[in-house]
């Protein structure tokens, strides 16, 4: 206490003497700002890097073009190659399947199959070397009565390689294809033609080609030697020879055995599907993907039919942006009655559903100037209509503002104002609509093709809906033909979403300096 | 109030008009489809086109389907699809299988949506309203008829639960017929669910921080009397108005989902109109589709005024 009022004496009472100047010979200035200026650009794309999801978004997007650029490349096919014996097979590469972890080995699931099919795809494997069974994932019990006797009977689950489970088929060859594929096997020792098996050597068979072995029945129940191996049914009828045949020779061959007969000008051979596949192509089978219903690669399909979605939205978009800023531009700076007029107009069009646009357009355009080109028009003619309003509402909020008088005080021309003074500052919100316009053009154009309305495979070899509607006829049987394409469409939506929440998020001066 | 719904309806008759008038010519301006010769029912439609004033003025033409329209209710014949049958009739035999499977959606999804959106916005930044704004954001990215594959995939294939399509018939309120209609029905309902969710989830976090709540909290309620009395009313000035329009929605129900389950609705009519080249269909269906478009936007706007009197739409400044 006594402390304290000693101290309050103490400054009360100072002596002048003790003051001094501050600053008697430096001359103050504002003090520049030592940092960096930070525009409204770089204010948002900071902000923008912040959200973990968009900038997923964004790298997602990023993989799925690159995807859709390099699938081309990487597929040894084409979009017209069509196999129709590989039709709505599971993804298959030979050097992963020979791994046999279960990934990429063409498997697709059967039930109810017996022990003769088992010992047909025993036989396949036998002959050829490709063993077309995977795995039997069930086996189930049956008991029934026969004359009076408990008979019991197994079914199975099964998986198998639908690559490996063509086998051997019967074809009709010309005289010189069938030297040229002898040429083939002396060159790379890959066996395409095995000897021929007549039918009636294999109690009258004739439409299983794979059945080379002793059969006691019509249906198929193979005999076996003592060892339990198939016996083979090889023809040696030497008077039905088709051509020479002086190439590899089945193991067990003592020269005998035909592997040809003559068909009306040409011979018929019994042949590895598999090895003649790479005869023709001079590969194996490389499906990333699988195929679908048409026995398209679906690996290059998506890439293509996606490539044509993403450049059509952007271009569209683009468009729309375009006529929707100019549109709401002069909506919303001169305001009254062409502001009334015109907002009626993009009334009246936002009025009609979409579905119809697209429709009627195909009808009327589509001959005249392409498919495509009137799908454009469809999705331009209403598609800018959000982008309109949203301009006009931008520039009613703008135009009273007082930079825009001050440019006008200057003599500004109504243009200038517009464009120069007014645009750029609504810029920002427009083109983050713009980033969530494209997946609502992909998703729309994706509907249209899948339900057939519009078909533009003949320009675009494919599209994402297409694919989609030639999955759904086979979705039971090999669901990876719809999988594949609905991942890659769903992700594609998805990404654009993520990116564009962020954008806008981004772009929104309120949430600066907001953490949450 | 009422001279602004007024003021609205006659503006939308007004776009529905001019709508319909030009879809209408350009449907007219297309070759007519072809009739089947020495088909009895050919020379029929031949005689009603005539009176329908095919070769006359298209504006003519218009006068005399709307006279048709409003005199008789009479949309024409259909001269493909349905050969010869009334267009009218055949429509309105669709509209209760859409009707059904939508009013189901509907109703299951506006409480789940509503509920899983209070609890993402009570749980805000927590895990389940991390899971939640994912799966939402997901569902609302994606269309519908992607996951009605998966939907139907997994649940009528894998696990045999269900049939493929909708059961033939038109008991529509039995047992067998409502266990068919589920994979279709989830497969509407999601995105509804997803719409609903994120609505309220964003209004509720916005009310929950607002001045009342705290009073009312200080005053001694209970968070959950708090968010019941207080805040989940103010949240419905927004949630109404879209549960209205998605009552109005049911009408037109998705083209594609009916496509994908076999719903034998309007959805599927319009599809094989526009495939089939059916145009009579076409420029019915249209016309059906263009007037639940333009009803919904109205009965969302005045709904809003009858919630909440504070909003006097199309007041002057």
């Amino acid at each position: 206490m006594m402390n304290n009022s000693a101290n309050k004496m103490e400054y009360e009472h100072i002596p002048k003497e003790m003051f001094e100047f501050a600053h008697l010979d430096a001359k103050i200035h504002d003090a520049k700002f030592e940092t960096k200026a930070r525009g409204y650009f770089a204010d948002a794309m900071i902000r923008f890097k912040k959200s973990k999801a968009a900038v997923a978004g964004a790298w997602i997007i990023i993989a799925l073009f690159v995807f859709s650029i390099l699938s081309p490349i990487i597929s040894p096919y084409s979009i017209t190659d069509q196999d129709k014996f590989y039709v709505n097979s599971g993804p298959f590469i030979r050097e992963i399947a020979d791994l046999d972890i279960g990934l990429f080995d063409g498997a697709n699931t059967k039930t109810s199959v017996n022990d003769i099919q088992l010992a047909y795809w025993k036989g396949i494997a036998v002959e050829t070397g490709m063993d077309p069974l995977i795995k039997i994932l069930d086996t189930y019990e049956t008991v029934s009565m026969y004359r009076g006797q408990e008979k019991i009977s197994y079914t199975y689950k099964v998986s198998t390689n639908k690559y490996y489970e063509q086998g051997v088929m019967y074809r009709v060859l010309s005289y010189e294809e069938f030297e040229a594929i002898q040429d083939w096997q002396d060159e790379t020792g890959i066996q395409v033609i095995y000897p021929y098996v007549m039918p009636e050597d294999i109690q009258g068979i004739s439409d299983r080609a794979n059945i080379w072995y002793q059969v006691s029945d019509s249906r198929g129940t193979p005999v076996y030697d003592e060892n339990g191996d198939f016996i083979p049914a090889y023809s040696t009828n030497s008077a039905v020879e088709g051509a020479p045949y002086d190439s590899i020779r089945v193991p067990g061959d003592d020269g005998s055995y035909i592997y040809s007969i003559r068909k009306s000008g040409a011979v018929q051979v019994r042949m590895c599907y598999y090895n003649y596949y790479q005869y023709v192509n001079g590969h194996e089978p490389f499906y990333i993907f699988g195929t679908n219903s048409m026995g398209m690669d679906l690996f290059l399909a998506i890439g293509i039919g996606s490539r044509f979605s993403i450049i059509f939205a952007i271009i569209v978009s683009a468009i729309n942006l375009t006529i929707g800023a100019i549109y709401g531009a002069i909506q919303g700076y001169y305001g009254g009655y062409i502001d009334l007029i015109m907002d009626r107009i993009s009334d009246i069009l936002s009025g009609v559903p979409f579905i119809v646009v697209a429709v009627l357009f195909q009808l009327h355009l589509a001959q005249k100037v392409g498919i495509v080109p009137s799908f454009l028009f469809a999705f331009v003619l209403t598609g800018w209509i959000g982008m309109a309003a949203l301009t006009r509402k931008q520039f009613y909020r703008f135009k009273g503002q007082e930079f825009v008088m001050a440019a006008r005080t200057l003599g500004a021309s109504d243009w200038r104002l517009m464009f120069k003074h007014i645009f750029p500052n609504s810029l920002g919100t427009i083109v983050t609509s713009c980033a969530l316009v494209i997946p609502s053009v992909i998703s729309s154009e994706t509907s249209l093709t899948y339900l057939g309305i519009v078909n533009i495979s003949a320009f675009a070899g494919t599209s994402i809906g297409t694919l989609l509607s030639q999955g759904q006829t086979s979705i039971s049987s090999s669901p990876h033909a719809m999988f594949f394409p609905a991942l890659y469409f769903a992700l594609l939506l998805i990404a654009f979403n993520l990116f564009g929440n962020g954008l806008r998020d981004a772009f929104n001066p309120s949430t600066r300096g907001v953490e949450d | 109030m009422a001279k602004y719904i007024i003021q609205r309806t006659l503006l939308m008759l007004m776009t529905l008009f001019v709508i319909v008038l030009i879809c209408f010519v350009l449907i007219r301006m297309l070759p007519p489809a072809p009739l089947p010769v020495g088909d009895p029912h050919s020379d029929i439609i031949e005689a009603r086109r005539e009176a329908m004033g095919y070769n006359k003025p298209y504006l003519v033409q218009f006068g005399i389907y709307l006279r048709d329209i409003f005199t008789k209710f009479d949309f024409g014949v259909s001269d493909k699809l349905y050969f010869g049958q009334d267009v009218a009739q055949i429509f309105m035999e669709k509209l209760p299988a859409t009707i059904v499977v939508n009013l189901y959606s509907i109703i299951l999804s506006i409480p789940i949506g509503i509920g899983f959106g209070i609890i993402a916005a009570l749980k805000k930044n927590t895990w389940i309203d991390n899971v939640i704004s994912t799966a939402t954001m997901a569902l609302i990215s994606v269309p519908s008829f992607v996951y009605a594959f998966i939907i139907q995939y997994f649940l009528s294939y894998k696990l045999g639960w269900f049939p493929f399509l909708i059961k033939d018939g038109t008991d529509w309120f039995s047992w067998p017929m409502f266990w068919s209609m589920i994979p279709c029905v989830l497969s509407l309902s999601l995105g509804v669910i997803a719409g609903f969710t994120r609505t309220t989830r964003a209004e509720l976090t916005e009310v929950l921080t607002s001045e009342f709540m705290l009073l009312a909290r200080t005053k001694g309620l209970t968070k959950l009397q708090a968010t019941v009395r207080h805040a989940l009313r103010n949240c419905m000035v927004v949630i109404v108005p879209s549960i209205f329009g998605s009552f109005i929605g049911i009408l037109s129900g998705s083209v594609i989902i009916e496509k994908i389950f076999g719903v034998p609705g309007v959805g599927q009519l319009y599809i094989n109109a526009i495939n089939g080249q059916d145009y009579p269909m076409f420029m019915l269906d249209t016309i059906f589709y263009t007037t639940i478009g333009l009803a919904a936007n109205i009965v969302v706007d005045i709904s809003y005024g009858f919630i909440d009197p504070r909003i006097r739409m199309g007041s002057k400044k």
